[in-house]
């Protein structure tokens, strides 16, 4: 039989037509995979949203009892151990010498009160983190909403995000951190001897709708909120007031603003 | 067949060492796995809500997939609910959700994971429930 280009195309239409309108198209797309597009992990609705979360500590706010309050729930909620060797000590949020958190701002004739003033720090959530960067098995990654969280189930240890950390806001747990939680939260899990841990920005109370640990503490002195909204607290704190960040020259762009 | 005898005790020899694991167990009594889902906490359950978030069988051969995708939408997705084949949403947590109704580890984890012999790391970080020492131990 001889066909010409003329019936070959329409004998390959029709073909095509059956092939893809066909049967075997209800049969390919069944039930199951259909359910299967059902969302099966889902937000809770109490859940805070935002673009990009920003804090702004208020240094005149904070005082002695109120930054030990913060480290002391922060620590506590979060399993973090108390190992007294500096060498080996894990914090996630700390306090430290104005001068050694600001040091390119450190002047001879600056009052010694200002100079020695402690300053609360913590993870800088950063919008550029370098530690992200680094990471070779992406064990610490940025969420969508900016928080630059930890999969401790993921880390193993390189601590080549130490060395990017601009901040020192990462520690190395350098032994089997269970014996020294003194009081266990039984609802957080702890970390094993060998990965790097720092400041979550409580992503764990975010997701359920409350606030980070430290601003509910803080009695003013932390206000938190998504910072690419015009019509927050932290917008309207930084379009009223001088706020500093740390390290700005280094392009990492922090999340945490501080005020003198 | 030159030396015959010998090949042939040197044969027997071989086959008895080569059978020795089968032979030294018999009449002895072989390990029974024996995975307890009978915690207090299950027990005080209404009858009809004594159930996991998915089919027993769906638990039994997929618990270890299903932890895995847990923690990623978890920790990676900040999405904490887990809506089951019947509809019904749960938090997805080891230590708050999973262990709340299976506080016996050992009886419940233990005993399967130790007959296979796999070691799944979760403990090495996530908080197990406190149990009794003595029903712990065996």
């Amino acid at each position: 039989m001889r066909i010409d280009r003329r019936q070959f195309l329409k004998i390959l239409g029709i073909g095509a037509f059956i092939g893809v309108g066909g049967w075997s198209m209800f049969e390919v797309v069944s039930k199951r995979e259909i359910e299967a597009f059902v969302e099966r992990y889902k937000k809770v609705p109490e859940a805070l949203q935002a673009k990009r979360w920003a804090m702004v500590i208020d240094l005149k706010k904070l005082d002695e009892k109120i930054m030990n309050d913060c480290i002391e729930i922060c620590h506590r909620i979060h399993n973090v151990p108390a190992l007294l060797n500096p060498k080996e000590e894990i914090k996630w949020i700390w306090k430290e010498k104005f001068k050694y958190v600001f040091p390119e701002m450190k002047d001879e004739y600056m009052p010694e009160e200002i100079k020695n003033k402690y300053v609360l720090v913590l993870c800088n959530h950063c919008e550029n983190p370098p530690c992200v960067r680094v990471c070779p098995t992406k064990a610490t990654f940025k969420r969508k909403d900016g928080i630059v969280m930890m999969d401790m189930h993921r880390c193993i240890g390189c601590r080549f995000c130490m060395a990017g950390c601009p901040y020192g806001a990462r520690s190395f747990n350098w032994r089997d951190p269970r014996q020294y939680v003194k009081e266990e939260n039984k609802e957080f899990p702890l970390r094993m001897k060998g990965v790097v841990e720092k400041c979550t920005f409580c992503y764990e109370r975010i997701d359920r709708g409350l606030p980070p640990a430290c601003v509910e503490v803080s009695k003013g002195a932390i206000v938190f909120g998504d910072i690419t909204d015009p019509n927050s607290e932290v917008r309207k704190i930084l379009a009223s007031n001088f706020a500093i960040r740390r390290k700005p020259k280094l392009g990492t762009k922090p999340s945490i603003y501080y005020l003198l | 067949m030159y030396d015959g005898w010998k090949i042939i005790i040197g044969l027997l020899v071989f086959v008895g060492f080569v059978t020795l694991p089968f032979t030294l167990s018999i009449g002895k009594d072989y390990i029974k796995v024996d995975p307890k889902i009978d915690t207090p906490e299950i027990q005080k359950l209404p009858s009809a809500e004594r159930k996991c978030v998915e089919s027993k069988e769906f638990m039994r051969k997929e618990h270890m997939k299903m932890l895995i995708d847990w923690r990623d939408a978890v920790v990676r997705e900040g999405k904490t609910l887990y809506v089951n084949s019947e509809g019904k949403s749960f938090n997805m947590s080891l230590q708050n959700t999973c262990m709340q109704c299976h506080s016996n580890k050992s009886k419940f984890c233990d005993e399967c994971h130790n007959y296979l012999a796999v070691k799944p790391y979760c403990w090495d970080c996530h908080l197990e429930p406190k149990e009794d020492k003595k029903e712990a131990r065996r």
